[in-house]
C-alpha cells in the first residue's frame, strides 16, 4: 500500500548513496567492433573516446593483417569527472577480408560465449569474490557504404549474433553518401533487417516525455551513419574533428553531416548502463539457461518435462529425480516382496503336501502291520486253545490209562486177570 | 544490475588521456536513474522483548503509523511478523518490510528464542539462493526479502546486557547486520547512560559479538561514520505524539518534570540512528547483506551439499563439470541403493530356500526313521510268525506221534478195554 510520509525521513538520499558507491567502484564496459578492414573502425573508436586508443604503438585491426579472423582485445583506463572507466575494445582483424568468409563469425561467437562462460563459472563458484565483468556489452557492426543494401555477410553475421549480444549496425564512412543516398540506404537496410527478423539493440521505453521524444528521433535515424577522424581541423575559427576535402570539411560532430554525435550520446552518455543491463539480464541469462539446461535436462527431449525443469535449479531437479527414484524403488520392492511371498507359499504348500502323503503312507503301513498282528494273535489264540484242549484230553487219557493200569494191577493182584 | 562484481580496477589496462569531454562521467547518473526507476527495497528486523517500543520506534523513524496492535506477553514462542509498505519520498520509491519478533523474551525458558529468528533469516537467504540457482531465473525483478538490518533492542536496565541478549546477538552476528540500540532510553539518566554504553560495548567485545560498523572506506562519509561508530549503541526514544515547543510541533514524550524531544540530539540518539540507518548507510547495509552475509550462507550451503571449487588435483572445476560430477555421484548413489536392495532380496531368497530345504530334509529324515521302525516291527512280526509256525508244527508232530501211540495202544489192549467198556456198559 502506498503511504504518504509526514515529514522528511531521508531515504530520498538513497540515490546519492548509490551514486557515491558506484563512483568508488568504478565502471567497466566492453565494446566490440566488427567489420571489413578499411571501414574506419579504429578511427571511429578514437573519435568516440577522444583518445588514441589505436595509434602507431597500438595499431588498429585493419593494420594488423591476419590470415584468419582473430578476436583481440585492448584494455584502457580512462578517467573523467572523477569517474573511472575500464574500457575494453574488442576487434576482429581479418573479418570479411578473405575470399571465402564462411564461418568468419564463428570466432566472434566463440569469444562472446567464452566471456559468458567465464562469468558463469565465476558466478557459480562456492567461493566467489571478485567477479570482473568481461562480457561484451555492445557490438558495433560496420556496414560498407555501398548505397544499395546489406551484403549476405552482413545479414548472416547479424542473424547469428543478435541473440547473443546487443548489435548496433552503423553505416561506415558515411561521408561518401549524399543525404538522399543515405536516407534510401538506411530505409533499405532497415527493411532488410526487418525481413530477416534481425533484432538489433532497442532502446528501452521511458515514461519521461522528453526522453521518449529523443528516443523516437534516434530510432528514425537508424542505422546511424558515422564518420570518424583523428585529425583536428579549424573551421570558422573553431577547432573540430573532421575530414578535409578539396570541396570542404566533413565535420564529425556536425549533426547535419553525420550521426556521430547521436551515436556517441546514445552509446556513452545515455545508454551505456542500459546496454550493460540488457547484456546481463537478457543475453547472459539466455546463455546461462541454455548451458544449464544442457547439463541437467540431458538435451531436453520431452519438452513438457523440460519446461517444468526450467523453473527449478539443477539441484532441485536432482532432488525431484531422487524422489522419483525412491518411489520407483518402493514399487519395485513391493513387487519383489510379493513374488517372494508367493514363491515361499508355494514351496511351503508343496512341503505340506509331501508331508501329508508320507503320513498317509505310513499310516497305511502301520494299519497293515496291525492287521497282520491281529491275525497272528488270532491264530495263536486258536492254536493255544486247541493245544490246551488237546493237552487236557491227553491228560484225561493218561489218567484213564493210569487208572486202567492201576485197576489191572489190582486185578492182577486179585487174580482176576491172567 | 549495479555491479555485483567488484572489478579489479584497471587490471591489465593502460591509462590513456582524453582529448576532450567524452561523456561517460554520466555513468553514475545513468545507474542512479535506473535504480530510481526500478525502486528500492529495504528490510528491517526488530528484535527485542515485548514492550520495548519497537513498533513505536519504526513509526517514528519512518514518520508514519504502521499497522498492528501492541502484543500481549503471553505468546507461547517467538513468532516473526512481517509487513511490507510502499513508501515514497520525492521521486524515490521504497518497498520497506518491517519484521517484528513477537513474544521474544516472554517465555520462562528462553533457550530457543533465537532459533525462530535464525530460521527466518535463513529462510530468506534460501529463497534467494533457490532463485539464483534456477535455470530460468528472474533476479532482476525478484523481491528481495533478505534482512538488511537488525535493530537489537536492549532493555534500559542501566546495568548490563542480559544473557538472552548476548546469546541471541552471538547467533545473529554472522547472519545479519546488527545495530544494537538502547530502547526507551528516557528512563536512564545521562551519567548512567555513559556507563551503560561502555558496559554494553565491552561485553559485546569480550563475547566476540560482531556488530555492524558504519563503513569508513569512502572519504566522503568516513568521518561521520567513524564518529557515529563511537556513539554505539544508540540510546533512542520513540514517539508519534507531538508537543508544542516554542512555536513548533515536535515529536516528544511529555513528563511532569519535562519533555523529552525525540529529535533533540541532547535528549537522545534518535537523530543519529536515523542519519546512519537511512540517510547515510542504507545502501551499504544492503550491500553488506548481499556480499557478506548472503555469500557466507551460500558458501556453507553449497559446501554442505558437497560442492567444491577444485577437484582433488586442485584444478578448478567449471560449472558444467561440477554439475556433471554431482549428477554422476547422485546417479551412482541411486544405482548403489538399487543394487543393495536387489542383493538383499537375493540374500533373503537364498536364506529362505536353505530354510525350506532344511525343513524338507528333516521331513525326509523323520519318515526314514519311521520307515526303519516299521521295518523293525515287521521283522518282529515275522519272527513271531515263524515261532508260532514252529510251535504249530511241533504241536502237530506231537499230536501225530501221540495219536500214533494211542492207536497202537488201543490195538493192543483194545479188547481189554473193549471188554471193560462192555462190562461197564452192562
Amino acid at each position: 500500500m502506498q503511504r504518504n510520509l509526514e515529514g522528511y525521513v531521508g531515504f530520498a538520499n538513497l540515490p546519492n548513496q548509490v551514486y557515491r558507491k558506484s563512483v568508488k567502484r568504478g565502471f567497466e564496459f566492453t565494446l566490440m567492433v566488427v567489420g571489413e578492414s578499411g571501414l574506419g573502425k579504429s578511427t571511429l573508436i578514437n573519435s568516440l573516446f577522444l583518445t588514441d586508443l589505436y595509434s602507431k604503438d597500438y595499431p588498429g585491426p585493419s593494420l594488423r593483417i591476419k590470415k584468419t579472423v582473430q578476436v583481440e582485445q585492448s584494455k584502457v583506463l580512462v578517467k573523467e569527472g572523477g569517474v573511472q572507466l575500464t574500457l575494453t575494445i574488442v576487434d576482429t582483424p581479418g573479418f570479411g577480408d578473405a575470399v571465402d568468409n564462411s564461418n568468419c563469425w564463428q570466432p566472434v561467437i566463440n569469444y562472446i560465449d567464452s566471456k559468458c562462460e567465464d562469468f558463469l563459472n565465476a558466478e557459480s563458484r562456492v567461493n566467489r569474490r571478485l567477479m570482473p565483468d568481461n562480457r561484451v556489452h555492445c557490438c558495433l557492426y560496420f556496414i560498407a557504404p555501398s548505397g544499395h543494401g546489406l551484403k549476405p555477410l552482413d545479414i548472416e553475421f547479424m542473424k547469428r549474433l543478435h541473440d547473443k549480444v546487443n548489435v548496433i549496425p552503423l553505416i561506415a564512412k558515411a561521408d561518401t553518401l549524399t543525404p538522399e543516398e543515405c536516407q534510401l540506404f538506411k530505409k533499405q537496410i532497415m527493411k532488410e533487417i526487418q525481413e530477416h527478423k534481425i533484432q538489433i539493440y532497442e532502446f528501452p521505453d521511458t515514461e519521461d516525455d522528453e526522453d521518449s521524444k529523443l528516443i523516437r528521433k534516434i530510432k528514425e535515424r537508424m542505422p546511424l551513419a558515422v564518420v570518424g577522424s583523428n585529425v583536428v581541423i579549424e573551421v570558422n575559427g573553431k577547432k573540430v574533428r573532421g575530414r578535409q576535402y578539396p570541396w570542404g570539411v566533413a565535420e564529425v560532430e556536425n549533426g547535419e553531416h553525420c550521426d556521430f554525435t547521436v551515436l556517441r550520446n546514445m552509446l556513452i552518455r545515455t545508454h551505456m548502463q542500459d546496454l550493460k543491463d540488457v547484456t546481463n539480464n537478457v543475453h547472459y541469462e539466455n546463455y546461462r539457461s541454455r548451458k544449464l539446461a544442457a547439463v541437467t535436462c540431458n538435451g531436453g527431449v520431452d519438452t513438457s518435462k523440460t519446461k517444468n525443469q526450467m523453473t527449478r535449479s539443477p539441484l532441485a531437479q536432482m532432488e525431484e529425480e531422487r524422489r522419483e527414484h525412491v518411489m520407483k524403488m518402493k514399487k519395485m520392492e513391493t513387487e519383489m516382496e510379493q513374488v517372494f511371498e508367493m514363491k515361499v507359499k508355494e514351496k511351503k504348500q508343496k512341503l505340506k503336501d509331501s508331508e501329508a502323503e508320507l503320513e498317509r503312507r505310513h499310516e497305511q503301513m502301520k494299519k497293515n502291520l496291525e492287521a497282520q498282528y491281529k491275525e497272528l494273535e488270532e491264530k495263536k489264540r486258536h492254536h493255544d486253545e486247541e493245544k490246551s484242549n488237546w493237552e487236557a484230553q491227553q491228560r484225561i487219557l493218561e489218567q484213564q490209562k493210569l487208572d486202567a493200569s492201576k485197576t489191572m494191577e489190582k486185578n492182577k493182584k486179585k487174580g482176576k486177570i491172567f | 544490475y549495479n555491479g555485483t562484481c567488484l572489478a579489479k580496477k584497471g587490471e591489465g589496462a593502460r591509462a590513456v588521456p582524453l582529448a576532450g569531454h567524452v561523456g561517460f562521467d554520466s555513468m553514475p547518473d545513468q545507474l542512479v536513474n535506473k535504480s530510481v526507476n526500478h525502486g528500492f527495497c529495504f528490510n528491517i528486523l526488530c528484535v527485542g522483548e515485548t514492550g520495548l517500543g519497537k513498533s513505536t520506534l519504526m513509526d517514528t523513524l519512518f514518520n508514519t503509523k504502521f499497522e498492528g496492535e501492541p502484543t500481549q506477553h503471553n505468546q507461547p514462542g517467538v513468532q516473526l511478523k512481517s509487513n511490507t509498505y510502499e513508501l515514497q519520498e520525492s521521486n524515490v520509491r521504497l518497498k520497506l518490510t518491517v519484521v517484528n519478533t513477537v513474544g521474544f523474551g516472554d517465555q520462562i525458558n528462553k533457550e530457543d528464542s533465537y532459533k525462530s529468528i535464525v530460521e527466518f533469516i535463513d529462510t530468506q537467504f534460501e529463497a534467494y539462493l533457490q532463485e539464483e540457482l534456477k535455470i530460468k531465473r528472474t533476479l532482476h525483478s525478484y523481491h528481495d526479502t533478505r534482512i538488511h538490518a537488525c535493530l537489537y533492542f536492549i532493555a534500559p536496565t542501566g546495568h548490563s546486557l542480559k544473557s538472552l541478549d548476548l546469546v541471541t546477538m552471538k547467533k545473529l552476528d554472522s547472519k545479519v547486520n546488527i545495530i544494537p540500540i538502547i530502547a526507551k532510553s528516557d528512563a536512564i539518566s545521562k551519567s548512567e547512560l555513559t556507563k551503560f554504553k561502555i558496559k554494553i560495548t565491552s561485553e559485546l567485545v569480550s563475547n566476540g559479538v560482531q556488530i555492524y560498523q558504519f563503513p569508513t572506506d569512502d572519504e566522503t562519509v568516513a568521518e561521520i561514520n567513524s564518529t557515529m561508530n563511537g556513539h554505539l549503541p544508540f540510546a533512542v526514544v520513540g514517539s508519534t505524539e507531538e508537543v508544542k515547543i516554542g512555536n513548533k510541533m515536535v515529536k516528544a514524550r511529555q513528563y511532569p518534570w519535562g519533555t523529552v524531544q525525540v529529535e533533540n540530539e541532547n535528549h537522545c540518539d534518535f537523530v543519529k540512528l536515523r542519519e546512519m540507518l537511512i540517510r547515510v548507510n542504507m545502501e551499504d547495509l544492503r550491500e553488506q547483506t548481499h556480499t557478506r552475509h548472503y555469500e557466507l550462507y551460500r558458501r556453507c550451503k553449497l559446501e554442505e551439499m558437497g560442492f567444491k571449487d577444485t577437484d582433488p588435483d586442485c584444478k578448478p572445476f567449471s560449472l558444467q563439470e561440477t554439475y556433471e560430477a554431482k549428477r554422476n555421484e547422485f546417479m551412482g548413489d541411486l544405482q548403489k541403493k538399487e543394487e543393495e536392495m536387489r542383493q538383499m532380496f537375493v540374500q533373503r531368497v537364498k536364506e529362505k530356500e536353505a530354510e525350506l530345504k532344511e525343513a524338507e530334509k528333516e521331513l525326509h529324515e523323520k519318515f526314514d526313521r519311521l520307515k526303519k521302525l516299521h521295518q523293525d516291527e515287521k521283522k518282529k512280526l515275522e519272527d513271531k510268525k515263524k515261532s508260532l509256525d514252529d510251535e504249530l508244527n511241533g504241536f502237530k508232530q506231537k499230536k501225530t506221534a501221540a495219536e500214533l501211540l494211542q492207536s497202537q495202544a488201543q490195538q493192543a489192549g483194545g479188547s481189554t478195554t473193549l471188554k471193560r467198556d462192555k462190562e461197564r456198559k452192562k
